[in-house]
């Protein structure tokens, strides 16, 4: 059984320091994601543990055991890369089976393992193809049947969906997360995109210039986010971000900027009043800031007024680019009903039990 | 969908087009016409028998007109021989006649012979194609013993053979070990320089690729006195390491340069599945690399196949352990004349290259490494 646990681990390629004390501890069976932007250190991370690069400083351990210097064959791993990596002159039989017969299994349990991992991943009329016959999808499936059949104590993804069209990225999603539970492994996977991550992980990792921001459930990562980079990294449309001060006056708490002034309400500003007098980021998501006339019952809504400047018709939702009095663009998702043109005048609802404040200075939370 | 922009009228254009591929491929085809129409003339010649060859030109094998006896008599009676004859009709003195004099209705009347005992010939300008065709020649090339051919009158004479397929044969024995073993040295060398970390690589690298500059004649005269110090001269052995070290350079560095493109991922994979250097290297890069081995074996089957100075210099004077290139360039010397015998000899020479290069065309295909990496 394997956790997997990253212990101030460091990799420096010359002066560049690709993964900066990285302290990460991953339970048995997780489905455990590295999200973050291009060159955040990620895929590092993840071939530092496969073996593929050698730690600069710092433990990496699979289980209890210490797995610094052990070769990459002996880490008991299996990985599926980015471009599926299939050996071209092998038939999709053979791809499966060539870790296993470098092992020296045997050849019965090898053809069992082989058309299991097939029968699961739907691809066993395929065995006897070449890898220039299949299509993306299907080579995807051999490379996750190649990691299927050695039986590893840790599956690892790199970005493997990034090349498959949208619609079979969707697909696939779904089939990994069932293949998850029913393999009842590790799986430690990497991408950029954080839908991928908000849909299968059951924990996140979101890293940023080769830091770790912070490791938390998809939904604490949303609703709780510990700075300005992960609010506006989980979420598309991203969270809105206003400079802004927030102001004790008559007793109540305000957020206020140029070009809107928002009353906090109870409990809300129980929460923030320690933070009064002081400069504030003020965020807040575009599906938190809905139209006064479609607003969804009960919520803490607070009003501002802006102008429309783009619409976006999505078809079950309209994107609102609006501005504020002092110009600064924001964006709302609304009712589908609502009409507004660009350049009327709107009224929306600020929902502010979903509001977060930020320190100007180091981005972190303040509260939220 | 938008409409589309104006453009010209089909007609025009397909005629423009028309015109264009004519004259590229009339090109092509007249190049590719200089090219072959010789060495087909020396291809029939070396089916040609020596007295065909010195009358005619191999061109007569395709139909032409020419002259051809249709009915033959003795010298009729009360000719004078010395003054204007009157023969078939046509008057004309001895030589006029000896030359052939040419009758109104398109026939020819020729003396044959001297004045005192000849025969006249009528001729007439027939079609007709020349094909008497032989398998003597290589017969007598590529034999070693003594042959006997006939001469068209009926004399028989006897011929020296040439003894190519003893020359043939050791050819194929340097070419081959020539060739594999070069190959396999540096495929492991370009693996070791492509994938693996060592100290020095890069140096040694270097002077591989270096030594590609050093001009083989350089290296002879040092060579052959290390040769006969270790009593190698005149061996098979010694031309296989001549060829292997001069041909390891350029091994090295084209082999390494393929190794180098192979996708990284895929040995990665390897190593995750447990395979080692060695392994990888036989069971994942080898296969991939066909196209460029073959590419190679090619390049240096048919560079050893054709060198003539390495072998003179190493192998020597011996007949029984001499190539190809040097029988020929013997015959040359001794039978400059018999042109039967040097097509022969050359078609002999040629009929292998052509084969290997052939046959392992194909291989040239780069359609091997699609479809195991995406993009």
């Amino acid at each position: 059984m394997a956790s997997v646990t990253y212990e101030h681990v460091y990799k420096r390629f010359g002066d560049v320091v690709a993964v900066n004390d990285l302290n990460i501890h991953i339970e048995d069976k997780e489905f455990l994601v590295f999200v973050g932007p291009s060159g955040c250190g990620k895929t590092t991370s993840l071939r530092l543990l496969a073996g593929l690069e050698e730690i600069s400083e710092g433990n990496i351990y699979i289980g209890d055991r210490l797995v610094n210097d052990v070769p990459p064959k002996d880490r008991d791993i299996a990985m599926v890369f980015q471009s599926y990596a299939l050996y071209p002159h092998m038939s999709v039989y053979d791809n499966m089976a060539f870790g296993l017969k470098l092992r020296k299994v045997p050849k019965a349990e090898i053809d069992r393992r082989v058309h299991e991992a097939a029968t699961i991943l739907g691809i066993e009329h395929l065995l006897d193809r070449k890898p220039k016959q299949l299509s993306g999808g299907q080579r995807q499936r051999v490379a996750v049947g190649r990691a299927i059949v050695r039986e590893p104590q840790v599956f690892l993804f790199d970005e493997p969906l990034s090349n498959l069209d949208a619609k079979l990225r969707v697909q696939t999603r779904a089939e990994l997360s069932k293949l998850h539970k029913r393999l009842a492994t590790t799986f430690i996977y990497v991408t950029h995109d954080q839908v991928e991550a908000m849909t299968m992980a059951t924990r996140i990792a979101v890293m940023k210039d080769g830091v770790l921001q912070q490791v938390d459930t998809p939904q604490m990562l949303y609703d709780h986010p510990a700075n300005v980079f992960v609010a506006g990294f989980i979420g598309s449309p991203s969270m809105n971000f206003f400079d802004a001060t927030l102001v004790e006056r008559d007793g109540k708490l305000e957020v206020n900027s140029e070009g809107f002034r928002l009353e906090v309400p109870e409990p809300k500003a129980t929460e923030w009043r320690p933070h009064a007098g002081g400069e504030v980021i003020f965020g807040i998501r575009p599906e938190h800031i809905h139209h006064k006339e479609y607003a969804p019952p009960g919520i803490l809504g607070v009003p501002l007024q802006a102008t429309v400047d783009v619409i976006e018709l999505m078809g079950n939702e309209i994107f609102l680019y609006c501005l504020t009095k002092d110009n600064r663009s924001f964006i709302a998702r609304v009712d589908p009903r609502v009409r507004a043109q660009p350049g009327d005048e709107v009224e929306l609802l600020v929902n502010m039990e979903n509001a977060h404040i930020f320190d100007p200075k180091t981005e972190a939370a303040l509260a939220g | 969908m938008a409409a589309q922009a104006p453009t010209a009228p089909p007609r025009r254009r397909n005629r423009r087009r028309l015109l264009g591929e004519f004259l590229v491929n009339g090109t092509l085809f007249l190049l590719v016409a200089l090219w072959t129409v010789p060495t087909l003339g020396v291809l029939i010649s070396s089916f040609r028998t020596p007295w065909d060859i010195q009358t005619s030109g191999w061109w007569t094998i395709l139909p032409h007109r020419e002259w051809q006896v249709v009915e033959e008599f003795p010298k009729p009676e009360g000719v004078d021989p010395d003054g204007i004859m009157e023969i078939a009709g046509v008057q004309g003195t001895f030589e006029a006649f000896r030359q052939g004099i040419e009758t109104p209705d398109g026939r020819r009347v020729v003396w044959v012979g001297n004045k005192r005992l000849g025969k006249i010939q009528i001729q007439e300008r027939r079609w007709t194609v020349r094909t008497d065709f032989t398998l003597d020649n290589y017969r007598a090339v590529l034999g070693g013993k003594t042959f006997e051919l006939k001469a068209p009158d009926g004399s028989t004479f006897t011929v020296q053979g040439d003894n190519l397929i003893g020359a043939f044969l050791n050819s194929l024995t340097v070419a081959v070990p020539s060739t594999v073993i070069p190959i396999l040295i540096a495929a492991f060398a370009a693996y070791g320089f492509a994938w693996m970390r060592f100290p020095g690589r890069r140096l040694m690298f270097i002077t591989v690729v270096a030594l590609l500059v050093v001009p083989l004649q350089i290296a002879l005269v040092p060579i052959l006195q290390d040769y006969v110090k270790l009593n190698l001269n005149g061996t098979f052995l010694a031309l296989w390491l001549a060829h292997t070290g001069f041909g390891l350079p350029l091994a090295t560095y084209l082999l390494f340069n393929y190794i180098h493109t192979l996708p990284r991922d895929i040995l990665e994979s390897a190593f995750i599945d447990g395979a080692s250097h060695f392994v990888i290297f036989t069971r994942l890069v080898l296969p991939l690399s066909v196209p460029a081995l073959a590419s190679f074996a090619i390049f240096q089957f048919l560079w050893v196949w054709n060198d003539y100075l390495v072998a003179l210099v190493f192998i020597g004077a011996k007949p029984d352990v001499q190539v190809l290139t040097m029988r020929l360039a013997e015959m040359v010397g001794s039978r400059g004349n018999d042109w039967h015998l040097l097509t022969a000899g050359a078609f002999v020479s040629m009929v292998l290259p052509l084969t290997v290069f052939f046959s392992l065309q194909r291989y040239f295909v780069r359609g091997l490494l699609a479809g195991s990496v995406k993009g």
